[in-house]
């Protein structure tokens, strides 16, 4: 039996049949009729305002990445769509599943410069997964499955759908909802080869100084146990991602630390001594390669990844394995030995030794109760009082280097951070949406002076929810980062970085949320401990010094293993201790 | 880039509105410079057909093809030098009548680049020339005595050499995957 709907009442039936249960966005004329359908559907689709569409996209990509589920954003034409321009080139970069429904100016004045209308699929095709415009209400039903399937499935990512105003208000029949399963242009889990899992089999077998680089796409396979028993059985040290952190406790003897540009010295300096890198679900990204023609020149390559386009892009592999991380590492398993790689793995310990001793000790363990905190600091005593499990959300710049560097992981899907495009502003909306996507854990969100103020407004959706975020304002009245790289490259010429802020607190307040100001080292647990105890949005505003920097530190255009430790020294191996 | 070779690349689509915007940002944003393009049907119901032709180095192409198959809606694409392939182009040419009835040589011309009077009125002469592009531009250059006013030329269309037909291969495959599916679902 067939009934007759509306276009938009079909969008909703959709969204409820892929089992949403919350949306992002922020209403607008061409989407009207489908807020007023929702309207009628409170009691089974939350709908979440937020005071700016960067902001509810933002939140959909925090809410994705916490809860293993696709977001959604609803927006409006023209202005509602370009706004959502840079959470949508993020989610692509980070492979972050979303579905965003964008209304148009009705179809018939398509291409006339009508009022609210922009190309809005000229404008995303090159930063969405996929996309497409909508003119007629029958074709709704199978866009929404298909955009579902594509965001959420293979190498994820985000999806757009640009509904015209009439196909919205426009009727159509229904009878079933046809979940979408087949794509005939699209293989979103590739068949394993067995040739390439023995290849790399052999590979891993044959080694003596292997090393597992893992990335986010361990992650999103939820790949985390299979990477650990793989590791365990052979004996290899795991180093990860920025956007791989979490996929192995911070504490598991394997794990040696994080790759990159600001990464531990013990992964970076021995990804050039090892002779195999088992990169998986990782894409060579320029801040963890450092310059290309210098990196690994030891190592054979074994590259396992979802997305075929991944190989050899940047780094040329020696052996591949195209799969799904879980898959591929689960049946890796039962192909490799045992192994005892003991000097290896000590080598990796000796180095980060000389890391603990030069840079996280200073760091972490100051001692000037008059002073002001080291972002470390915060970041350590922070992951440590948030209870089990807790969440990182990150913004960008020294905040994030610093909180990422320093949070303690626990448990998988433990940051969110924006790892590819670095989005200022990032991070207080997506602390909004991991919250409602992990409502069971303590989400602790760490942004600067800077960053904050790109997406201040967000404070007020924090408001309306009563959102329980832990906000920590790293505080140097500068854009730390930027100043960082003035001070180390362009001779201390501090070209508008510092910054004339407002008082934080005092505008937390304004939205109801209550803050306080740390300004001295000793001020600090104990702010923390209220922090913790409060049911309830908290803000810390943490004052802390702008002639802190994050090290170590690769330069860009630098071997990955020429590691500044200060900004005067780079590690070399006699600074080990024996 | 070492090898600046002319590639040809074939690409087998959804014929959908937007598709070639979706295939030109991948060239553009890799500041690779198209030459040639044309797009129509092939022989397999519903598919579409885009072959370009681009000047680079093979390893540039091959990551933008690995760019070009990402995109949801693309079917397969496949990068061709030119002895993997039987190719065309079609040029056509408008030059004065008056000029051309002028010359003495015009039966030896049009027999020697094989080329076709499509329309001949008091003022001008259509010819047509099929080839590739050297042999359609030897006549351009030829064609310039006769006040040529006019001169276009297609983009190439190719088709492989290979005994093997890959896409109808891959098409079996995923009517296969799709009557799992669907099976595995009942």
């Amino acid at each position: 039996m067939s009934e007759t709907i509306t276009g938009s009442e079909a969008i909703v039936r959709g969204l409820i049949h892929e089992g949403v249960d919350r949306v992002f966005g922020y209403p607008g004329g061409a989407i009207i009729p489908l807020y007023d359908t929702l309207y009628d559907y409170t009691d089974q689709i939350t709908h979440v305002l937020t005071r700016h569409e960067q902001g509810a996209i933002h939140a959909a990509q925090g809410y994705a990445r916490a809860s293993h589920r696709t977001g959604v954003v609803i927006v409006t034409s023209g202005p509602g769509a370009t706004n959502i321009i840079t959470g949508l080139s993020d989610a692509m970069i980070d492979s972050t599943p979303l579905v965003i429904i964008i209304g148009q100016v009705v179809s018939g004045l398509l291409g006339s410069d009508a009022f609210q209308e922009t190309d809005v699929v000229g404008i995303t095709q090159p930063i969405s997964k996929w996309n497409l415009q909508i003119r007629r209400s029958e074709d709704i039903p199978a866009a929404i499955a298909r955009a579902f399937y594509i965001a959420n499935t293979g190498r994820p990512g985000p999806v757009v759908l640009d509904i015209a105003k009439d196909a919205q208000m426009g009727t159509l029949k229904w009878d079933r909802y046809h979940r979408c399963n087949f794509i005939r242009s699209y293989i979103p889990y590739p068949e394993v080869s067995d040739t390439e899992l023995h290849i790399a089999a052999s590979l891993i077998n044959s080694s003596d100084r292997p090393m597992i680089i893992s990335g986010q796409g361990v992650m999103i396979a939820g790949a985390e146990k299979e990477l650990a028993m793989l590791a365990e059985k052979a004996d290899i040290p795991v180093a990860s991602t920025l956007m791989g952190l979490s996929t192995m406790p911070s504490d598991h003897p394997l794990y040696k630390g994080m790759v990159g540009m600001h990464g531990n010295i013990g992964p970076n300096y021995n990804t050039n001594r090892a002779d195999l890198i088992i990169a998986v679900g990782m894409r060579f990204d320029d801040r963890v390669t450092g310059e290309l023609s210098k990196y690994a020149p030891q190592a054979k390559i074994l590259h396992i990844d979802i997305d075929k386009s991944e190989f050899d892009k940047n780094v040329k592999s020696y052996a591949r394995v195209h799969g799904d991380a879980r898959e591929v590492l689960h049946r890796l398993y039962g192909l490799v030995r045992e192994a005892k790689h003991t000097d290896w793995l000590r080598s990796f310990d000796i180095i980060n030794d000389v890391e603990r001793r030069r840079v996280i000790d200073p760091e972490l363990n100051g001692t000037d109760p008059d002073a002001r905190c080291h972002m470390g600091e915060v970041a350590r005593k922070v992951s440590i009082a948030a209870g089990i499990d807790p969440i990182l959300v990150t913004d960008v710049g020294l905040n994030q280097m610093l909180s990422s560097r320093y949070f303690r992981y626990t448990a998988p899907r433990s940051i969110i951070t924006t790892g590819g495009l670095g989005t200022m502003g990032f991070g207080l909306p997506a602390a909004i949406g991991a919250k409602m996507g992990a409502p069971n854990r303590t989400v602790c969100v760490f942004v600067g002076d800077g960053g904050i103020q790109m997406t201040m407004q967000e404070l007020g959706t924090i408001m309306q929810y009563g959102v329980n975020v832990k906000i920590i304002v790293l505080n140097n009245d500068f854009l730390g980062n930027v100043r960082q790289w003035q001070l180390l490259f362009y001779d201390k010429r501090f070209s508008q970085t510092p910054m004339v802020n407002p008082d934080f607190v005092m505008i937390a307040r304004a939205y109801g949320i209550e803050a306080e100001d740390v300004e001295r080292r000793a001020d600090l647990d104990g702010a923390i401990e209220r922090m913790m105890a409060t049911d309830g949005p908290y803000m810390l505003n943490v004052m802390v010094s702008d002639q802190d920097m994050v090290f170590p530190m690769t330069p860009g255009g630098c071997a990955v293993d020429h590691i500044m430790i200060t900004p005067n020294e780079v590690y070399t191996p006699d600074m080990n201790e024996p | 880039m070492e090898d600046k070779t002319l590639y040809t690349i074939s690409i087998f689509t959804e014929n959908h509105v937007g598709l070639l915007n979706q295939l030109s940002i991948i060239f553009t944003r890799r500041c690779l410079n198209i030459e040639s393009c044309s797009a129509s049907r092939c022989s397999l119901d519903g598919v579409h057909k885009i072959t370009l032709t681009c000047y680079s180095d093979r390893r540039s192409l091959e990551k933008a093809i690995d760019q070009i198959e990402k995109r949801i809606d693309v079917i397969k694409a496949y990068l061709y030098t030119d002895d993997e392939v039987v190719y065309q182009e079609v040029a056509l040419y408008k030059v004065s009548t008056t000029k051309l009835l002028e010359e003495n040589n015009l039966e030896e011309i049009m027999r020697r680049h094989s080329a076709r009077i499509l329309d001949i009125t008091a003022n001008y002469t259509i010819l047509e020339k099929t080839g590739h592009s050297d042999e359609t531009e030897a006549l351009f250059l030829e064609l310039k005595r006769y006040d040529l006013s006019q001169f276009v030329r297609s983009g190439r269309v190719a088709i492989t050499k290979s005994p093997v037909e890959l896409v109808d291969a891959y098409l079996k495959e995923q009517e296969e995957r799709r009557h799992r599916l669907t099976h595995d679902m009942i």
